[in-house]
């Protein structure tokens, strides 16, 4: 009797999962995109981390790396890394609220209402922080 | 007027002749009222009787008839042929799980999954039948009553992709009943339960692609399920380290 590829019990056929799998469904290309999005993410922290450094080192450490950041290479990398944390931010709040149960008395709110509660948090503590940086300059 | 038809592209693999599956086109007529089932029913009685799949009920209850529509997991009993017109229809086996023929696709390992996270009410001292019955508040039922409305038809295994890359994943119905039956008052089973569903295979190897419950027939939320046992399993292992006896 002939084996079917794969490992398993003689005869049964074993799919193997394509390394291009997550191209197969837009929700999986979307999963897959928050995932990445994790990665600009942690390249912007990094570059932060060392802009805190820069401004350690005294004043013309610092505005060499702003003119640095300043480079079209650079503004591109944040307007792409804007983008990742806008769509991760919003995938967080919308699975937050599958995963958070909130009760009031017996009754569970219903997670789109949990849901619009972190955005609307979220839309007024980045209004605020935004107002804040407005009003001192 | 000629009648109007429309064209299934179906798998077919033979065990013991094919080395891979194959597809086989048939053209069948295009009823309003037609769902894929009944497209495939008509081929096994008119056209082609060696065509082999899963089905009992017809009516979106037993969970038998799940394949793969147009590479999307549905009980193809309520996938209308209107739906996908004007065709063709691609119709595969479920994907995820080894093809034992066809369309048909072997659920041993699934069925060994369910057993193993014990999806039944535990008790640490059984109360005698004198006793009565467990009584259950309202609120009570309505607490796990929606994971319980799973058929095992398997649409979430074949929508995960964790499922397909890590085939010893416990999967999500699996764990969506155990979480069903950890939320049951009248169960005293969770530390068992969550032991199982917290291994390395458990909960933790979902990655929350979500699919699980986006193709749940029944509406079913298996994602949450699997994500409120993550948070519960970090909260039991803090508790352990924080408090005396591991907080129990």
């Amino acid at each position: 009797m002939m084996t079917a590829p794969g490992s398993g019990r003689p005869g049964l056929y074993y799919p193997k999962m394509p390394s291009t799998w997550w191209l197969r469904h837009p929700a999986y290309f979307r999963f897959m995109m928050r995932e990445v999005s994790s990665v600009f993410i942690a390249i912007f922290l990094v570059v932060f981390l060392v802009q805190v450094h820069q401004l350690s080192r005294g004043p013309d450490a610092y505005a060499a790396f702003l003119e640095m950041l300043r480079s079209p290479g650079w503004i591109a990398f944040h307007v792409v890394a804007l983008a990742f944390a806008l769509y991760h931010s919003v995938t967080w709040f919308n699975l937050t609220a599958v995963v958070q149960v909130v009760r009031v008395g017996e009754r569970q709110v219903p997670p789109r209402l949990v849901a619009a509660a972190t955005f609307g948090l979220w839309t007024v503590l980045s209004l605020g922080i935004l107002l804040w940086f407005l009003l001192r300059s | 007027m000629s009648e109007e038809t429309i064209t299934l592209e179906v798998t077919r693999y033979r065990p013991g002749h094919d080395r891979e599956p194959r597809t086989q086109s048939f053209t069948v007529p295009y009823r309003k009222d037609w769902v894929v089932l009944d497209a495939l029913n008509h081929i096994k009685d008119r056209v082609d009787g060696t065509l082999s799949y899963r089905w009992s009920c017809r009516m979106g209850v037993c969970g038998s008839c799940g394949m793969m529509v147009n590479g999307v997991p549905k009980l193809t009993c309520a996938a209308f042929l209107r739906d996908h017109r004007p065709g063709p229809i691609r119709v595969e086996p479920l994907a995820n799980f080894p093809v034992v023929r066809d369309l048909v696709i072997d659920l041993d390992d699934f069925m060994e999954k369910l057993r193993r996270v014990k999806p039944w009410i535990i008790r640490k001292v059984e109360k005698p039948l004198a006793e009565g019955e467990y009584l259950q508040t309202p609120a009570q039922l309505e607490a796990y009553k929606q994971f319980s409305m799973c058929i095992n038809c398997m649409l979430c295994y074949a929508a995960c992709p964790v499922s397909g890359l890590s085939p010893a994943f416990l999967g999500p119905a699996a764990i969506a009943l155990a979480y069903r039956y950890n939320l049951d008052s009248r169960d005293e089973g969770y530390h068992l339960r969550q032991s199982i569903i917290t291994e390395a295979v458990g909960v933790w190897e979902c990655t929350f692609v979500g699919e699980c419950t986006a193709v749940c027939p029944k509406g079913v939320d298996p994602a949450a399920a699997i994500q409120r046992s993550k948070v519960a399993g970090a909260k039991d292992w803090f508790l352990s380290v924080l408090l005396p006896r591991g907080g129990r």
